[in-house]
């Protein structure tokens, strides 16, 4: 959808400011806001650009950098601390090459430190997208990494 | 070490026409996927005999939650313990509206064990079809609603809500009754009725499991605040993460206004209540009912100065009640069972139950709905199983913001009366229990992160100070602490306390200050013994030294 058809299907009010984010940022393939959607946003919001990027970068689900097709976001509150958070961490970050709030070369993954995720049940957690991955072990790790490269090879 | 104990069990029917569709076969990769998992020891496979459902295939159920699964096929086995063991999920798949009886048996009834029996909140969760209507009006659902508005006043609802003693529990424990009466004596039209469901505080499950389980009560909770109060919109504020949560609750509202539960006159009176769905974007402060107030009219999630209260200026500045779900799922069997029932469980300061999510070095980890009133050794030991490794050290209450608790207070009544006197807090539910191997100032520094992550910003105690407390807590890791961190950390704890705008400043005292009180010893092995260093000057005021 275009902005405006996004703005139109909401409403110009302000408080559907956040709804609209999200919906602008979960139809781009990057997962951001890129800076010319957000200018049309405030032709049709009538609100000044800096309102709208100072509110957005309020909260942590919305980026202005481009991300990777699967986001991967590590709980590091406390309780999946003591249950083994860091080890996760690293692992994930030598299997990928990458460090947190970075993107493989191949814009594949994007890995991010993230507070509690309400998973804690079976910490420690994660979420890559909308899926939620506990008990995490680094067995685990490399069968659900490999199980994600092996589908994208596919396409 | 103690024996770890099955979590959960998972019945397979096996019967002379199951058979014949390969039970045994579903059986033993059950077993094999399990294992492959590393659940085992929590997970066990029993034979029974017919489960219920008939031409149905293969049928499983799993224990204590009661679903039934059929048709399931060898293929199936490493699906089904993916989705359903592993991430907790039901496998819609193969799912059967059907439910295992689970053992309610009123004879033996104890009303301090409501683990299985007689919840109030999680009643129907496991027991009922979430996503059918139909289900939840079957075991009593929105006969509260069609009694608060045929056969009660509104006045009448908020003293039956108000003599129950209900009180919130999104952490401050504030009667709810009396909340609803300062929102009814307002004038102001629109009125709106808000759920707080942004959850975001660490450790802290129990909303989600209650949306997942029961939406409609939920629903109606707000539509009988809203008729009292005199609302007629009502809003769920619930965070980005809970997609299921959200999908869950969206198709409660569809069916409840299909069937005239919720929409334009309901049950033939002139009231109308109508739900809508607010998405969060990831921030923890927006719990809190100002920020979150902001956040709701599309603003940064920065609380506001209080007075006003949401009663008087709150949503669009209208008047506003904001509860949490948890409160919201009690009112219901609150204007069925009455006030008196409600009144049986729990304390006389605290009644009803409470809803924990129990976490940590401990054999079952998960949800528990207990009586107010009961201690945490209780809980450690007989609900979670008692300490998975090692010996109890420390147990954190009520998440990140919490406090940071020792043994000697395990049997310390867990209400909020009893907590207050000895100065402590009962928080948002959520218990992380600790043996020997976590280290206090671990905790702290983890949780501070979390702090200077969350603190919104705005003012300045809170962002720096958040920021100057995770850098002490570095140090005492690192064993390079000053002579004076202790004291310093101390009266940086307190002055947040004192001047912090708003209550996420102030909170994060509460779990200084308490493992500054209990854990003392082990925090000040941080301190690098002989460091060279010019004390300063105690009977001066600190910001003195430090602009001077
Ligand atoms: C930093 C902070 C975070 C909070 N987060 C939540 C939350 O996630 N859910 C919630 O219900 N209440 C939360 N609260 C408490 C709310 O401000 C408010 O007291 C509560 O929603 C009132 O509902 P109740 O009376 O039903 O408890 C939070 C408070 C603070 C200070
Ligand atoms: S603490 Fe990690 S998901 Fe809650």
């Amino acid at each position: 959808m275009t902005v405006k058809e996004i703005v139109k299907r909401y409403g110009n009010k302000r408080e559907n400011l956040l709804q609209i984010l999200h919906d602008l940022q979960n139809q781009s393939p990057q997962k951001y806001l890129n800076k010319k959607d957000l200018e049309i946003l405030s032709e049709e919001m009538k609100i000044p650009l800096s309102d709208i990027v100072g509110t957005a970068s309020f909260y942590s689900m919305f980026s202005f950098t481009p991300r990777g097709k699967y986001l991967i976001r590590i709980c590091e509150s406390p309780p999946c601390h003591l249950l083994g958070a860091p080890a996760i961490f690293k692992v994930i970050e030598s299997k990928l090459g990458i460090k947190e709030g970075e993107t493989t070369p191949d814009g594949l993954f994007t890995l991010e430190g993230t507070s509690c995720l309400g998973i804690c049940g079976v910490a420690p957690a994660m979420m890559i997208n909308e899926e939620a991955y506990g008990n995490l072990t680094e067995e685990k790790i490399s069968q659900i990494l490999d199980q994600i490269r092996e589908k994208e090879s596919k396409r | 070490m103690m024996v770890k104990k099955n979590i959960a069990q998972i019945l397979v029917g096996i019967d002379s026409n199951t058979v014949l569709s390969g039970a045994r076969k579903v059986k033993t990769k059950l077993i094999t996927e399990i294992s492959k998992q590393g659940l085992s020891d929590q997970i066990a496979v029993i034979e029974t005999g017919s489960i219920g459902p008939v031409n149905k295939g293969v049928v499983i159920g799993i224990y204590p939650t009661g679903e039934i699964y059929g048709n399931m096929s060898e293929e199936d086995v490493a699906e089904f313990v993916q989705e359903r063991l592993v991430k907790g999920r039901p496998y819609k798949k193969r799912l059967l509206p059907e439910r295992l009886p689970l053992e309610v048996d009123l004879s033996t009834y104890d009303p301090r064990r409501t683990q299985y029996v007689g919840r109030i909140v999680l009643d129907n969760c496991g027991r009922i079809n979430p996503e059918d209507i139909e289900e939840y009006i079957g075991v009593g659902g929105y006969e509260a609603l069609g009694i608060a508005l045929k056969e009660k006043t509104p006045q009448e609802i908020i003293s039956l809500v108000r003599d129950s003693g209900l009180r919130g529990r999104g952490g401050a424990g504030f009667p709810t009754g009396l909340k609803w009466s300062f929102a009814a004596r307002e004038k102001e039209t629109p009125k709106y009725v808000i759920c707080n469901a942004d959850e975001g505080e660490p450790g802290t499950f129990k909303d989600r499991l209650i949306m997942e389980g029961d939406p409609h009560k939920i629903l109606e909770g707000m539509a009988i605040c809203g008729y009292a109060i005199g609302a007629n919109t009502g809003y769920i504020y619930i965070r980005g993460e809970y997609q299921l949560s959200i999908q869950r609750l969206k198709k409660a509202i569809e069916d409840a206004e299909k069937l005239g539960l919720l929409g334009q006159n309901i049950f033939g009176t002139d009231f109308n209540f109508e739900v809508k769905i607010k998405i969060g974007a990831g921030s923890y402060v927006c719990g809190e009912e100002t920020a979150l107030l902001n956040s709701m009219e599309g603003f940064r999630g920065e609380p506001r100065l209080k007075p006003p209260y949401p009663a008087e200026s709150g949503f669009l500045s209208k008047p506003t009640n904001v509860n949490n779900v948890e409160t919201l799922a009690n009112v219901a069997p609150i204007i069925l069972k009455g006030a008196e029932w409600f009144r049986k469980f729990g304390t006389e300061d605290s009644p009803g139950t409470k809803v924990y999510t129990i976490l940590g070095q401990i054999n079952r980890p998960g949800l528990i709905e207990v009586p107010m009133g009961i201690t945490l050794r209780e809980i450690i030991y007989d609900y979670a199983g008692g300490i998975s490794t090692g010996e109890f050290k420390m147990v954190q209450l009520g998440g990140t913001a919490g406090d940071i608790l020792s043994a000697e207070l395990l049997d310390l009544p867990l209400d909020y009366k009893s907590l207050q006197e000895v100065g402590h807090n009962l928080g948002s539910g959520a218990i992380l229990i600790m043996n020997e191997s976590v280290s206090v100032v671990d905790l702290l520094k983890c949780g501070m992160k979390f702090f200077v992550h969350e603190s919104c910003g705005r003012c300045s105690v809170c962002r720096i100070g958040t920021r100057q407390m995770y850098e002490s807590f570095q140090r005492l890791e690192k064993k390079i602490a000053y002579p004076d961190e202790l004291e310093n950390i101390e009266e940086l704890a307190k002055g947040l306390k004192l001047t912090a705008f708003c209550p996420l400043g102030q909170s994060v005292a509460t779990p200084v200050l308490s493992a500054l009180k209990y854990f003392k010893a082990e925090l000040s092995e941080g301190i690098k013994p002989h460091k060279i260093y010019k004390p300063a000057v105690r009977n001066q005021s600190r910001a003195e030294i430090i602009y001077s």
